[in-house]
């Protein structure tokens, strides 16, 4: 019984951890701009087939993959920025909804026509046998997941609230005019956290391709999830995303094991709708934030 | 409802009667079927949006519930089809009602994200509980009215098209009346339409009832006609394109989702020839109509029309 249990709890720990950090990116993205970035999954799809492009096709060394992985990420990111996001600012809400989907939709094609619709993997970062905990099977890839998703989670807090840049960022989020009137550059800021949660998205891909590997098409779902995970932690929570990701990725695995696998993917959005009901402002939210926003 | 829109009602009248008569081969009124489905949905999702203000990322959930429960009657208990259709009609809008009361207390992005939860569960129960499974079920019967049975493309052309115009009467006639006014003034400011006496509350669930009917209409019109179903035709992407018609179209105005829809439903068959860069192209072009046309097509044109006149 405990095996099965701790079974499907690392499981779902290690998907949970993939939607942290797609809900950390939508937070960080939100905080700075107020609108939601469906193309969130994007970046961790492409995390994983340019980290298979670099390793398998390329054949260049590890790290060497992940630095360029990661730096072309980022600059889709800011490309992404700088050419939708940045010409719309001041639209309405559906019309910045509707353009993160729409650059979703271009960056989908462009994988689909690189990498076609199979699905890609490759070697764990480290070989070796599995762990035996209470008598569950952890692969060692497992532990890296949860490792890298950790201390990018402690990286990003202390971004935040340790540097200057990271502060600055902060103030955009709780006004940007005021941010403006004290000499920080709005406009970068904005930039920088497209760069930053398109990062975080791909190092998720990366981490999390050798376990469940990756096709092109499963942007949209990771992106429904990590919104989930970010609603439940409270729209805007850093941290809160994080707790969120980890509770729906626990919750669905748990559902799949022990009730049925095909009403997976309902209990994210069955605990989003149950707390857009009951507490709109999500567990770590507060209601007066929620007031102040534009959106 | 105007003298202008009196006039583009029969030109396009005019144009769905004529449409078969010129282009008679039954692929492209196939098309034609569809793009009249797509404007249904586009005109519920119009009217929810541009005129009361609420957005929704969950249309293909009513147009899935529609279309579902239309054909599981008419097949399982042998319903009359007709009936089946209003009978989906009303447990759309009853969905409508479970979803529009919590909904009401939610406002910008949260009210786009509890309907896209909304249109995601319902695929989820359709893959698992639906006939068939994710794989989806066939032989549902064709609409039969009076005796005569609606099979061929051109007589469904006909059967949605006519619906359509019907709706667009009753779209404009709606807008233009006291709830239509009111719906604007909620549009524009909730605050201020409480406060002038209106009961913003019910006006809300009632328009998103109203569209989930639309939806409805058009999911057991789209059942009826193809006679086979699967939930992949109601997923997330179904919802996205619908509001992507009425974006595209102009949300302000109920032609503009006529054409929205008219557009995205041809868009896919003109990029047949790109075969695997179709989604790419097809990305960009939405991607560059949302940048450079923000407000919509039909908005875009009346502005230009406005300043000619002008200059005139």
């Amino acid at each position: 019984m405990l095996t099965v249990l701790m079974q499907f709890l690392f499981s779902g720990i290690t998907v949970g951890a993939v939607y942290a950090l797609v809900g950390l990116g939508f937070n960080i993205i939100y905080n700075a701009t107020s609108i939601i970035n469906l193309a969130q999954g994007e970046f961790v799809v492409l995390g994983g087939l340019l980290m298979w492009f670099f390793t398998e096709s390329v054949k260049l060394p590890f790290f060497l993959s992940v630095i360029l992985t990661l730096l072309s990420a980022g600059l889709i990111g800011l490309l992404m920025e700088r050419l939708t996001i940045r010409p719309l600012r001041g639209a309405e809400l559906l019309v910045m909804i509707m353009i993160t989907v729409a650059v979703s939709i271009v960056l989908r094609g462009l994988i689909m026509f690189k990498f076609g619709k199979d699905p890609y993997g490759y070697e764990p970062f480290t070989s070796g046998e599995p762990l035996m905990i209470f008598g569950a099977v952890i692969q060692q890839q497992v532990l890296w997941v949860l490792g890298i998703t950790l201390s990018l989670i402690f990286l990003v807090y202390l971004f935040f609230n340790k540097t200057m840049l990271g502060k600055a960022m902060s103030a955009c989020a709780v006004n940007p005019l005021a941010a403006k009137l004290v000499g920080i550059n709005v406009s970068k800021m904005i930039m920088i956290s497209f760069v930053l949660s398109a990062i975080l998205g791909a190092v998720g891909g990366i981490a999390i391709t050798p376990i469940s590997l990756m096709e092109y098409d499963k942007g949209p779902a990771l992106a429904v999830k990590g919104f989930c995970a970010a609603i439940m932690g409270g729209l805007g929570q850093g941290m809160g995303a994080v707790v969120g990701g980890f509770i729906i990725g626990i919750l669905e695995s748990l559902t799949a094991g022990y009730i049925h696998s095909g009403f997976k993917d309902a209990v994210a959005l069955v605990i989003m709708l149950a707390i857009l009901v009951f507490k709109p402002s999500g567990i770590f939210g507060s209601k007066s934030v929620m007031q102040v926003r534009k959106f | 409802m105007g003298k202008t829109n009196f006039f583009v009602l029969i030109c396009l009248g005019v144009l769905v009667l004529l449409f078969p008569l010129v282009i008679s081969d039954s692929y492209n009124l196939t098309i034609g079927v569809f793009a009249g489905v797509n404007a249904l949905l586009a005109l519920g999702l119009c009217v929810l949006m541009g005129f009361a203000g609420q957005a929704s990322l969950g249309q293909a959930g009513f147009y899935g519930i529609g279309a579902y429960i239309s054909a599981i009657l008419s097949i399982k208990y042998g319903l009359p089809v007709a009936l089946s259709m209003v009978i989906a009609a009303i447990v759309s809008g009853i969905s409508a009602i479970m979803i529009a009361v919590p909904a009401l207390r939610l406002r910008g992005h949260y009210l786009a994200v509890a309907t896209l939860g909304f249109g995601e569960i319902v695929y989820v129960l359709l893959n698992e509980l639906g006939p068939g499974g994710p794989s989806g079920f066939g032989d549902i019967p064709h609409l039969n009215l009076f005796g005569y049975i609606f099979k061929s493309s051109l007589s469904n052309f006909y059967l949605v098209w006519c619906f359509v115009l019907l709706v667009i009467i009753f779209s404009f006639n709606l807008v233009n009346s006291r709830i239509g006014r009111a719906m604007k003034a909620i549009h524009d400011s909730e605050v201020a339409s409480n406060a002038m006496g209106l009961d913003v509350a019910a006006l809300k669930i009632k328009v998103f009832i109203l569209s989930a009917i639309y939806a409805s209409f058009a999911g057991s019109f789209y059942a009826h006609f193809v006679t086979f179903l699967s939930p992949s035709t109601f997923s997330l992407f179904q919802s996205i394109l619908i509001l992507m018609m009425v974006i595209l179209g102009g949300a302000s105005n109920l032609w503009g989702a006529i054409l929205g829809a008219i557009i995205i439903t041809i868009l896919p068959e003109a990029l047949r020839k790109f075969e695997e860069l179709d989604v790419l192209v097809y990305g960009i072009i939405l991607t560059l109509s949302l940048l450079f046309m923000r407000k919509g097509i039909v908005p875009l044109i009346i502005d230009k029309l406005k300043v000619e006149k002008k200059h005139a």
